[in-house]
C-alpha cells in the first residue's frame, strides 16, 4: 500500500505515469496479445506467410481499380479477403458470447474519417501497421519494423495528447 | 484458405478480447490514462517471434503453400519514418489501426465504417500518387 501511495504521488506531476496505471488490470491485454499472435502464428506455421492487416486496403482495391500501383497485390488478394472477414467474425465471436451484444464507440465521425484516411496513406507508405511492423515485423527483430514502430508510436502520443489539450473529447 | 480463416479468426477474436477494437481504449493508452496496450502489441509480437525464429531451423518450406519460412523483414528508407509519421497522427487522432477496425466491425460498432472508408480513401490517394509518378519516373526514358 506504501509503495502504491508513493507511486501515485511521484506520478502526479505532469501525468506521465498515470496514478492508476492499469486500472483495468492487465490480463485481457496480455491474454489478448498472446491470441493476436497466436492467430498470426497458425496462418505463418501453415503458410510461411508474415500476415498484416493493412496490405488488404490496397490488395482489395486492386479488385476495382487499375492503378498500377494495386497489381502487385493481385495474387495475394482473396485471401486477404478471407483473413480480413475472419478478423470481423472472430470479434463477432467474442461479441455475442463476452461482450453480450454489439458496442458503438463515442469518438466523433470527423476524427475516425479523417484519422482513417491519415492511417490509409501512412500504413501503406511506411510499408506496415501495428500488426504488419508492430507484430510480425518486431517479432522478427526487424530493425525497420522497430524504427517504423517507435514512429508511429510516438507521433500517434503526441497526436492524442494535443487533441486532448484542445479539449477535443471523445 | 481454410487456416487463413482460422487464424484470422483468432487474430480477431484477441483483438475484440484485448479491447483494442474500441478506439476508446487506445486513446487511453496515447493519452497515458491506462498502459495496457503494450501488453497487446509486444505480447503479440513475442508469441510470434518465437514462430519466426524456430520454424526456420525446423523446415524449409511451409506445408500449404511451399513457401519458405522467413523472418517479416522490409528494407529501410525514409518512407518508413514519412508514412510512420503520417500513421501516427491518423492513429492518435482517430485511435483506430487496420486490424482493429476490422475487429471494430465485428464487435458490432456500425460508426468504425467511417474510419474504414477513411481508410480505403487513403490507400486509394496514396495508390493513385504512386502509380502516376512510378509512370513518371519509367515513362518516356524507358520506352523501349
Amino acid at each position: 500500500m506504501i509503495e502504491i501511495a508513493l507511486f501515485a504521488e511521484l506520478a502526479a506531476p505532469g501525468q506521465v505515469v498515470p496514478a492508476e496505471p492499469f486500472p483495468n488490470g492487465i490480463s485481457r491485454y496480455a491474454i489478448g496479445g498472446l491470441l493476436v499472435g497466436l492467430g498470426a502464428v497458425v496462418i505463418y506455421l501453415g503458410t510461411g506467410i508474415a500476415a498484416g492487416a493493412s496490405t488488404f486496403l490496397e490488395s482489395t482495391l486492386s479488385y476495382v481499380s487499375d492503378q498500377s500501383r494495386f497489381k502487385q497485390y493481385r495474387g495475394s488478394r482473396d485471401w486477404r479477403v478471407v483473413f480480413t472477414l475472419g478478423i470481423i467474425l472472430g470479434a463477432a465471436v467474442y461479441a455475442v458470447f463476452w461482450q453480450g451484444g454489439t458496442w458503438t464507440t463515442d469518438v466523433q465521425p470527423w476524427r475516425l474519417l479523417l484519422g482513417g484516411v491519415l492511417v490509409g496513406i501512412g500504413t501503406r507508405v511506411g510499408k506496415g501497421c501495428t500488426s504488419g511492423h508492430g507484430v510480425c515485423g518486431v517479432g522478427s527483430a526487424s530493425k525497420t519494423s522497430i524504427v517504423g514502430v517507435i514512429t508511429f508510436l510516438t507521433v500517434a502520443i503526441v497526436t492524442a495528447q494535443i487533441v486532448q489539450a484542445m479539449g477535443v473529447s471523445p | 484458405m481454410p487456416l487463413i480463416l482460422v487464424g484470422g479468426l483468432i487474430f480477431g477474436f484477441g483483438l475484440a478480447y484485448s479491447h483494442m477494437a474500441r478506439p476508446e481504449v487506445v486513446l487511453d493508452f496515447l493519452q497515458f490514462d491506462d498502459l495496457g496496450l503494450p501488453f497487446v502489441m509486444f505480447g503479440a509480437a513475442i508469441v510470434s517471434g518465437i514462430a519466426f525464429a524456430i520454424m526456420p531451423r525446423i523446415r524449409d518450406s511451409a506445408p500449404l503453400t511451399g513457401d519458405v519460412y522467413r523472418r517479416r523483414l522490409k528494407s529501410f528508407d525514409r518512407n518508413v519514418l514519412i508514412g510512420g509519421g503520417i500513421f501516427g497522427v491518423g492513429w492518435g487522432l482517430s485511435g483506430i489501426c487496420p486490424g482493429a477496425a476490422y475487429a471494430s466491425l465485428g464487435i458490432g460498432n456500425v460508426a468504425i465504417l467511417w474510419a474504414l472508408v477513411g481508410m480505403f480513401a487513403g490507400a486509394y490517394l496514396q495508390g493513385v500518387w504512386r502509380s502516376k509518378r512510378a509512370a513518371a519516373d519509367s515513362g518516356p526514358a524507358s520506352a523501349d
